[in-house]
């Protein structure tokens, strides 16, 4: 184990702490997330509420950290299966070429040239609102993405001589880019996982905002900001507490992803969370 | 070269055509009825028939398509579901405008400053202005566009007051009553732009200081300043041209969210609204619109990729 | 007595490794260079001889550091000048020529522009004056058209013109000394000599101090007068060129020598044992783990001591030691005599034209494809080799993918055992497959760095036998012990083995499938000359061993002397000689085989290689004629542009293709038999 920097070590902790807090949540959230009580509404952060009430009465610490399990299993959930079907689809194209290459890539431009906030919103449109739409939403939103790159990098390998080695073994393609090529794409395979979640957080964050993403009273980190948006001057801590926690997820997420792609010699500064 | 660029441009017209039929697919590709899925279970047999009528459901899905595409390159856009009186084109087009005005301030701004903040942090790698403009980069990377523009409006329209929070004048308002109203939104914008611009330049930058040539300009006797600028930086900003125009695109996206925090009245709130009311054909007419957009951007920086690079020049001569 | 140039005093250069320990590259190295010298330094990798010609213009690259020592070039330490001061002495006082031009030319900068900057840097030359000298230059870099070449991009010239550009470029600041690294690193043999020969000129005309560095002794022996042996950072021999080639006298440079396969030969060059370790404390003799004569007292650190006038060495022992022109051990010669030829060749390679199509959108329906193998036809015999010569562009890299099945034919077949094989690869038996085995050029590249050595080593054996891992284990270990590896590396990664080390795990993958043809495709001219030499012996043994057949592709003569029976010389796609080896190189007939053996550079032969046609830029692909009429110094007019060559065959089985008579190529004098020839 390299010696890793303050920083990696910062994203690190960012990222373990959010996950604890997510699988631990029945027993760390001292309230019921959707619990109301007219009686508390709009306090102020005190050792009774950490982080203080909504306009409901909700307890803002619990929802952040119940929030905080739908964002996780959403995100991840999303990123692996963008991350492992882009790598297989986009390594198996680079492989095999030709034909079937240029039509799954122009496939793959024409899902690329929609905005994915866009496809994101036609998606919902047609088939409402709910988690399982989201996660099958993020995946085609990023899943084109990490096809180009994957077979990017795929290409970078494939020309040099121990494949050729292979194909003259005889080998089936299917072996060939298991064993000889899949091995060496896998450090980019973590770096786009990390870089695709964060997008996700993000990207779930921001619908959910705008009123597509998980139903309420289920509580949500983009919703809540949009819930307490109106008494931003009263009462800020409504927004303050939720935008805390995506920022510091998706940081700890860019970290990690930044530590994994220094450690493996990659270039992580690939552009937008398109 | 002209050939290559008709090449593009044919090519880029049948990828948008693709990116409609994904559309399409995507909205009324659905199991079961479609109506029904837009109108919710309990809607009245009458509406369900207007629906149908009006979205033309009785005709099989390939003539259906056609007609939409065709509608769409005439400049027939149809008519909104939720309000069937309303037509689309003017509907989308003053509002377009907005957020084109919105597009181009933040383009303008951003672009130019993330990239001179790139070239600063990959210069001075490692040293004090990187550290500083990287931990601005990471900061406004992991904030959702929301979460900024909710903080700016916080700040300055509310705390300070000085720029107004949320925009109050109405969708056809001309330039001169709209421009205050921009301020926020387009910062919040340009802060997300440069923080992507900026990391894509500063790597590029990092990585020409260290080829061969740069080095050889260097061993030549030239003074620092000159190889760097006349030998580094070139080629440094070619690979940018991409990334800003992905970046570029993306304010399609993005513009969606800011315009709905400060209320703005642009094509991204009208979106909003559209699938707030699941008004098919107006989420339809912006969602290609959206498409054309991001796929004539990435058009031009192909092009403008292929003038500046002697290789592929010469090579397409 | 005049004043040295550029001294060099006392210099060391040291790099922090990751575990803050500091590895020196360049150690106490001292050395003075006189007007008009030209020095050669001369070392193989990991010698330090790049860092020092970098240290030459006070540059070190990454984190590396000058520890002490001085470099003074007109009497300063140009380490202790200001960054001012020391961009004018880069390219004003001291030049480089960069290895990889192609790498050091930006790209998007026109080459002339490249070289004008120079001179506005150095001259204050602009405008119309620049024009001008950028002309003068271009045209004594012998470019036919230099308007025209200024106005080019680096990717559109080839790379003996980048090569040129960037002479041109160092020229251009007139300085005092000019520094070239390894200046014909990747160029084909007839362009390395076109460059050398442009070199000696213009250092011989202007009277240039100049600095080489080169793996390669021919090419130091070509241009240089004076040579240091560079081992481990330090200097550990110094003297006159003839003198310390004839006779040298420190065993480094004894093994170097021994190691270098010679054109008139027929024997394997003398492996150097060990490998360079990195000891780096200095406290004894560096060279004394792998030296023969090494004693007591080589415990200690060898002081560079002047044995003569002219000529120092570092070694304790260079008294004791006889001075030997000759190798202290002889090596093999290659026995043609082995085993019975078999009557029955293994491989048969038929009438193989082989086309490039490019890929643009007409070639729908245009059969847009340049043929690069026309009409070849090679035989194998068991237990014998044929090698395949020819630079690049020659078609035999495209030759070697038609046998291995990655490249269909457009014509031909190639019989394996007197059976047709299949051209696609995949449509070929598994028992065809495992005959046939290829060992690539870039041992970087051809394993895959993922994966252990043992599995490395077990795929061939699982794809061919079905042999289980435990299985193959064992005879993965036998395979490793007969390149003389232990079987400790099983469990490495390629990235933890060196050049060499990675070439003998390709070499026994090959053979671990049991084949009868490996084709060798240019599998030692990325490796160390020491290490060349070691990977010969180790073919010719298995060679011996297994009565293999080989291929082997190359584009180094002496190399092809030193271990095939038989050879084919191909040029532009066509074969224009083949005969057995001893009756090619010792009474050449084609034109084409006359160039290539006189631009082979000996260590010994101080004379110019003339034979070099001067119309290398031509690149030529008729169709009809002869195809290498651009290029031939005895060009019949028109006829050799349009009739195709006839064979002339001889009864030794030594053919030609050309239209001249086979007593007219015969008479023509022979440069490489140690006659000399006038400049």
């Amino acid at each position: 184990m390299k010696q890793l920097s303050f920083v990696s070590w910062v994203g690190i902790g960012l990222l373990v702490i959010h996950v604890v807090m997510a699988l631990a949540a029945p027993w760390i959230a001292p309230y019921s997330p959707t619990a109301i009580d007219a009686t508390q509404a709009m306090q102020p952060p005190s050792l009774l509420h950490w982080g203080g009430t909504d306009r409901f009465g909700r307890d803002i610490f619990s929802r952040v950290i119940y929030g905080g399990q739908i964002a996780l299993v959403i995100s991840l959930t999303s990123a692996a299966v963008a991350v492992i079907g882009g790598g297989l689809i986009g390594v198996y194209v680079a492989y095999i070429g030709g034909i079937v290459d240029d039509v799954i890539m122009r496939c793959i431009d024409a899902l690329i040239s929609i905005p994915s906030v866009l496809l994101l919103l036609v998606i919902v449109t047609t088939f409402g609102a709910g988690n399982g739409v989201m996660i099958a939403a993020m995946v085609l939103s990023y899943l084109p993405s990490v096809v180009r790159v994957m077979r990017a990098t795929a290409l970078e390998y494939i020309p040099r001589d121990f494949i050729y080695a292979a194909r003259m073994r005889g080998e089936q393609t299917i072996d060939v880019v298991w064993n000889e090529l899949w091995p060496n794409i896998l450090d980019v395979l973590f770096v786009e996982f990390a870089m695709n979640a964060s997008w996700i957080v993000l990207a779930v964050s921001g619908l959910s905002f705008l009123g597509f993403g998980v139903n309420p009273p289920t509580p949500d980190w983009g919703l809540m900001v949009n819930e307490n948006r109106a008494m931003l001057l009263l009462a800020p801590w409504g927004i303050l507490y939720p935008m805390g926690a995506v920022a510091t997820l998706v940081i700890g997420l860019n970290l990690v992803s930044d530590t994994i792609a220094h450690a493996f010699g990659i270039d992580r500064s690939r552009g937008m969370p398109i | 070269m002209v050939w290559y660029t008709l090449r593009r441009c044919i090519g880029a017209l049948i990828t948008l055509f693709f990116v409609a039929a994904v559309i399409f697919a995507g909205t009324e590709l659905l199991p079961g009825d479609v109506a029904t899925a837009l109108l919710g279970r309990d809607a009245t047999p009458k509406r369900l028939a207007q629906v149908r009528a009006q979205l033309h459901l009785d005709r099989p899905v390939g003539e259906r398509y056609w007609e939409w595409f065709r509608g769409f390159v005439v400049g027939e856009w149809g008519y909104s579901l939720a309000r069937p009186t309303q037509a689309i084109a003017p509907l989308l087009g003053e509002r377009l405008w907005n957020t084109l005005w919105l597009a181009l301030i933040a383009a303008s701004v951003g672009i130019p400053v993330s990239i001179l903040l790139g070239v600063v942090a990959g210069i001075h790698r490692n040293h004090v202005p990187d550290v500083v403009i990287s931990v601005i980069s990471l900061v406004g990377m992991s904030l959702p566009e929301f979460v900024i523009g909710s903080l700016l409006m916080l700040v300055f329209g509310v705390m300070w007051a000085i720029l107004p929070a949320i925009t109050i004048a109405p969708p056809n308002a001309s330039f001169g009553q709209l421009w205050p109203s921009m301020i926020l939104p387009a910062t919040t914008l340009i802060i997300v732009m440069v923080a992507y611009i900026l990391r894509m330049v500063r790597s590029s930058v990092i990585e020409v200081l260290q080829s061969e040539y740069v080095q050889m300009a260097y061993l030549k006797g030239m003074p620092l300043p000159q190889v760097i600028w006349r030998y580094a930086i070139p080629t440094a900003l070619l690979p940018s041209i991409n990334a800003i125009a992905l970046t570029v695109a993306w304010l399609i996206g993005g513009v969606v969210v800011v315009e709905t925090v400060f209320n703005y009245p642009g094509i991204g709130r009208l979106m909003t609204a559209a699938v707030g009311d699941r008004d098919l054909p107006l989420v339809q007419a912006v969602g290609i619109v959206g498409a054309a957009f991001y796929i004539g951007v990435n058009l031009c920086a192909d092009i403008a990729t292929l003038w500046l690079t002697p290789r592929l020049r010469t090579q397409y001569w | 007595m005049s004043v040295p140039v550029l001294e060099v005093d006392h210099l060391t250069v040291g790099f922090q490794r990751a575990d803050a320990s500091i590895v020196y590259a360049v150690h106490e190295v001292s050395l003075r260079l006189m007007p008009g010298e030209r020095l050669g330094i001369v070392g193989e990798s990991g010698c330090g001889k790049s860092t020092l010609s970098l240290a030459l213009l006070g540059y070190i690259r990454g984190n590396g550091s000058r520890m002490q020592g001085t470099v003074r070039s007109r009497g300063v330490d140009i380490f202790a000048m200001t960054d001012r001061e020391r961009q004018k002495v880069r390219g004003g006082e001291v030049a480089l020529v960069p290895q990889n031009a192609g790498q050091a030319l930006a790209p998007h900068l026109m080459v002339g522009a490249q070289i004008g900057d120079v001179l506005a840097t150095h001259c204050d030359m602009t405008g119309q004056q620049a024009q001008l000298k950028i002309r003068q230059l271009l045209h004594d870099m012998r470019f036919v058209d230099p308007d025209q070449i200024a106005m080019r991009y680096p990717h559109q010239l080839s790379g003996g013109q980048q090569q040129r550009i960037a002479l041109a470029m160092a020229l251009a600041g007139a300085p005092d000394v000019l520094v070239l690294d390894e200046p014909t690193t990747g160029l084909d043999v007839t362009t390395q000599a076109q460059l050398l020969q442009l070199l000696d000129e213009i250092t011989r005309n202007t009277q240039m101090t100049t600095v080489i560095v080169s793996h390669d002794l021919g090419v130091i022996a070509r241009v240089a007068s004076r040579v240091i042996v560079m081992y481990a950072g330090e200097v550990v021999e110094d003297g006159m060129v003839p003198h310390v080639f004839s006779q040298p006298r420190h065993p480094y440079t004894r093994g170097l020598i021994a190691a270098l396969p010679q054109l008139d030969l027929p024997v394997l060059p003398t492996p150097m044992v060990g490998q360079l370790g990195y000891d780096n404390t200095y406290q004894r003799c560096t060279f004394a783990p792998r030296c023969a004569f090494a004693q007591q007292i080589c415990t200690t650190p060898p002081p560079l001591t002047m044995i003569e006038v002219n000529h120092r060495v570092r070694c304790h022992r260079w008294d004791e030691i006889p001075p030997q022109g000759q190798p202290v051990v002889a090596g093999d010669t290659v026995a043609m005599t082995d085993a019975p030829p078999a009557t029955e060749p293994v491989l048969e390679i038929k009438n193989i034209y082989a086309t490039y199509h490019r890929r643009t959108w007409r070639s729908w329906w245009r059969d847009d494809g340049v043929d690069v193998v026309r009409d070849v036809q090679i035989q194998l015999m068991a237990g014998q080799t044929c090698a395949l010569v020819g630079e690049s562009g020659s078609g035999k890299s495209t030759l070697a993918r038609v046998v291995m099945g990655l490249h269909p034919p457009r014509r031909g077949e190639i019989r394996l055992f007197g059976v047709p094989l299949p051209s696609d690869v995949d449509r070929r038996s598994v028992a065809a497959r495992r005959h046939i085995q290829l060992v690539f050029q870039n041992p970087d590249s051809s394993l895959n760095p993922r994966h252990t050595i043992a599995e490395i080593l077990h795929r061939p054996q699982f794809v061919f036998f079905g042999r289980s891992r435990a299985q193959s284990g064992v005879y993965s270990r036998d395979m490793l012990q007969n390149v003389r590896m232990d079987e400790a590396y099983l469990t490495r990664y390629p990235s933890q083995l060196s050049g060499g080390e990675k070439q003998r795990v390709a070499i026994a993958r090959a053979f671990l499938a049991e084949p009868a043809v490996v084709v060798c495709d240019e599998v030692i001219s990325a490796l160390d000359v020491s290490v060349q030499a070691a990977v010969l012996h180790l073919l010719v043994d298995m060679q011996h061993k297994l009565q293999t057949a080989y291929l082997f592709i190359a584009h180094d003569l002496a190399v092809v002397r030193a271990i095939a029976q038989y050879v084919v010389v191909l040029y532009a796609g066509q074969v224009c000689e083949y005969g057995p080896a001893e009756t090619v190189f010792s009474a050449p007939f084609h034109p084409y085989t006359a160039m290539l053996m006189a631009a082979v550079l000996s260590i010994h032969s101080t004379t110019s290689p003339d034979r070099v046609a001067h119309r290398i830029d031509v690149v030529d692909d008729s169709v009809h004629g002869c195809p290498f009429v651009a290029r031939c110094p005895v060009a019949i007019v028109g006829v050799c542009a349009t009739t195709p060559p006839p064979w002339q065959i001889a009864d030794n089985g030594h053919a030609v293709r050309c239209h001249h008579s086979r007593d007219v190529l015969g008479a023509n004098p022979h440069p490489q038999s140690g006659n000399s020839t006038t400049v």
